[in-house]
């Protein structure tokens, strides 16, 4: 019989504590299997997060370091800088690398560390238990806006790609989602893309998911897929905001 | 080796940290410890090594948690406000248990303060400083030259025992110029051999994590105990100190870094004059030498304390001599007091003990039931000092 489906190399084999309809469980195997599929595996450290993802060091089957909030990319530099011959990505969420950790994700993209950051957009503080984010939608309920965002007590939402989109440094930054399969299989292409990048030494990429949180949202799982097709698509555009091709095309022009 | 130069204390540090194979280095811009990392951003790349100008302290500490994941021997460094910034950090590496080096080049505090040399900064250094239960190796330079060869004991220190080390100095260590021997051959990082839990490349071994959280219950409180049996051999086997003429001293000046060379010019005086003065100095911080003053408690009459804060230090002696002693206290709070009125300070100390050494016995054994208060009887001598540097420190 052919082997259709197995347990990617990059994840250990264990049974996540992600909340059914999740989107971490998703994105996590779509790293791991990068991470199998490109032959780094055994030459990768990862930097879990806090917040739910605090886990992952768990999770992937590679070198982990769990560490302080908002701090990851920070973290990463150190790694990398010290050992440039390993592949180094940073996994965080919203509070975490848009709140928090906001001056670490613009200093390590300025500098173009030669990083990957997956960044899981939900919108919501999921592990401390539904407060809300700095890319919470204006209206969405959240048990610190329990009336709804309101931009004139709570300000307005962060679009975090298109901020970076500026940096010099920032490489490559692409935009997906995984609220349907096919969305899933292009956050795929997209987070190798950015493993390949670092491989091929090109700077500091960073992939924005936008992921479904049913708990924090207090919805059920289908209709959080139809949350992110709904509202928060139109907030959130999908695509590639910074390529490594647009850099070189600009400065082949420049020269 | 063997050469002298002259050096500053900050250039010395730096330099010191290199030869002790020192590759990384991440830190922030603070007086007055400004000339570390530009030192270490002009001598680092030509030794095969990082240097990193972080945006904050914040970002600077969290690159050295990265860095000391992989083995590396790293160092950052910062003054008091900065050192605070790093203090979550620092935690974290003590929670994981990573060695690693930073020095605190301490400025005048609370708050911004200013940027001259203080002492402000003991409790945060030997308690830990951040949060949760936890000790980082602290070691006390008081010239140029201690600021260049102590590195490489932080380094040593740090590295035997999976934890962090500090040089915990002041505005004037690190800006005056001494001259400076480096009393060891530069290290050759090359030398350095995989521990076991190092990060990096994992080819034939199992995944390695590095973290400071356990939340399955009951298994912090076994991590932890693990790591106290770990400060109590530290405390055994690690603690450093100098005594000077301590063996007939009848006071005993205690005070450490800065403090402890203005007491020696002191205690010079006091000598000259016919006193029995004597000098004793912790190294290590923590370690706190307790038992060694204990020792010298049963033999002395008297201690003073000099240093440069309101009386930080001070607890610390006083809990090592629990109450066998009176302990008096010459305090400047974020002042620097001069060896003449250092020397006022130990005068006055000294004229005020009990004139007869006989009375020593009934003496100490009073204040016995009040272990925490031993200086209630001559609170009126005792607290005057302590009420004119505070005039003298806002001057």
């Amino acid at each position: 019989m052919e082997l259709v489906n197995k347990w990617p190399a990059g994840l250990v084999e264990m049974p996540l504590r992600y909340c059914p309809g999740c989107g971490h469980g998703i994105v996590h195997r779509i790293v791991g299997e990068c991470l199998e599929e490109l032959g780094i595996r055994e030459r990768t450290v990862g930097v879990a997060p806090v917040g739910c993802s605090v886990f992952a060091d768990d999770y992937f089957n590679c070198d982990m370091i769990q560490g302080p909030h908002g701090r990851g990319p920070a973290i990463a530099t150190g790694i990398k800088r010290s050992k440039p011959e390993c592949i180094v990505f940073s996994y965080q969420g919203d509070g975490d690398l848009a709140s928090i950790g906001m001056a670490e994700t613009i200093h390590s993209a300025a500098r173009s560390e030669n990083i990957t950051v997956i960044f899981i957009n939900n919108a919501i503080y999921g592990m401390t238990g539904g407060q809300m984010a700095p890319t919470t939608l204006i209206g969405q309920k959240a048990s610190t806006c329990p009336r709804g965002r309101d931009p004139k007590v709570n300000g307005y939402p962060i679009r975090i790609c298109e901020l970076l989109q500026s940096l010099e440094g920032a490489s490559y930054l692409e935009r997906t989602s995984v609220h349907t399969a096919a969305n899933a299989i292009k956050t795929k292409k997209a987070v190798k893309r950015a493993f390949q990048n670092q491989i091929e030494c090109k700077g500091f990429s960073l992939v924005e998911v936008l992921s479904m949180c049913p708990t924090g949202w207090e919805a059920t799982p289908l209709n959080s897929v139809k949350y992110i097709a709904d509202k928060m698509m139109p907030l959130y555009p999908l695509g590639v905001y910074r390529s490594p091709e647009q850099r070189e095309q600009k400065e082949g022009g420049a020269a | 080796m063997g050469e002298k130069i002259l050096m500053k204390g900050n250039e010395a540090l730096a330099e010191g940290a290199i030869r002790a194979g020192c590759r990384f280095f991440s830190g922030y811009p603070i007086t007055p410890q400004n000339e570390v990392p530009e030192y270490m951003s002009w001598r680092l790349p030509d030794e095969g090594g990082t240097f990193i100008q972080a945006e904050s302290e914040v970002a600077a500490i969290n690159m050295i948690y990265g860095a000391a994941s992989t083995g590396m021997r790293c160092m950052t460094s910062s003054s008091s406000p900065g050192i605070s910034l790093k203090q979550e950090g620092i935690s974290y590496c003590a929670g994981a248990d990573l060695p690693f080096f930073y020095a605190n080049v301490v400025r005048g505090g609370p708050g911004l303060g200013n940027i001259a040399a203080s002492q402000g900064d003991y409790h945060q250094s030997v308690r830990g400083g951040g949060h949760g239960d936890y000790r980082v190796l602290v070691l006390a330079p008081n010239s140029v030259d201690e600021m260049a060869n102590f590195p490489k004991k932080c380094y040593e220190l740090a590295f035997r025992y999976r934890m962090p080390s500090m040089i915990l100095a002041d505005g004037i260590l690190g800006q005056m110029m001494e001259p400076v021997e480096f009393k060891f051959e530069p290290v050759d990082p090359k030398s350095f051999k995989e521990a076991g839990w190092e990060l990096g490349l994992a080819a034939g071994r199992r995944k390695r994590i590095v973290r400071s959280y356990d939340l399955r219950e009951g298994e912090l409180e076994k991590i932890n105990a693990a790591r106290l049996k770990k400060y109590r051999e530290i405390e055994e086997k690690e603690v450093l100190f100098e005594a000077k003429q301590c063996d007939d001293a009848e006071l005993v000046v205690v005070a450490y870094g800065t403090s402890s060379r203005i007491a020696a010019a002191a205690v010079k005086m006091a000598r000259d004059k016919g006193l029995k003065v004597g000098l004793f100095r912790p190294i290590t911080l923590w370690p706190f030498p307790k038992k060694q003053l204990a020792k010298l408690a049963e033999k002395s009459r008297k201690f003073l304390v000099v240093e440069m804060s309101m009386g930080q230090f001070v607890d610390d002696v006083r809990l090592a001599v629990c109450g066998r002693i009176e302990v008096d206290l010459y305090a400047r709070p974020a002042g620097i007091p001069s060896g003449e009125e250092t020397f006022a300070a130990v005068e006055k100390s000294y004229k005020s003990m009990t004139p007869a050494r006989a009375a020593a016995p009934a003496k100490t054994a009073k204040p016995k039931g009040k272990p925490g208060r031993p200086r209630k009887k001559p609170a009126k001598k005792a607290g005057r000092p302590a009420k004119k540097t505070r005039k003298g420190g806002r001057r």
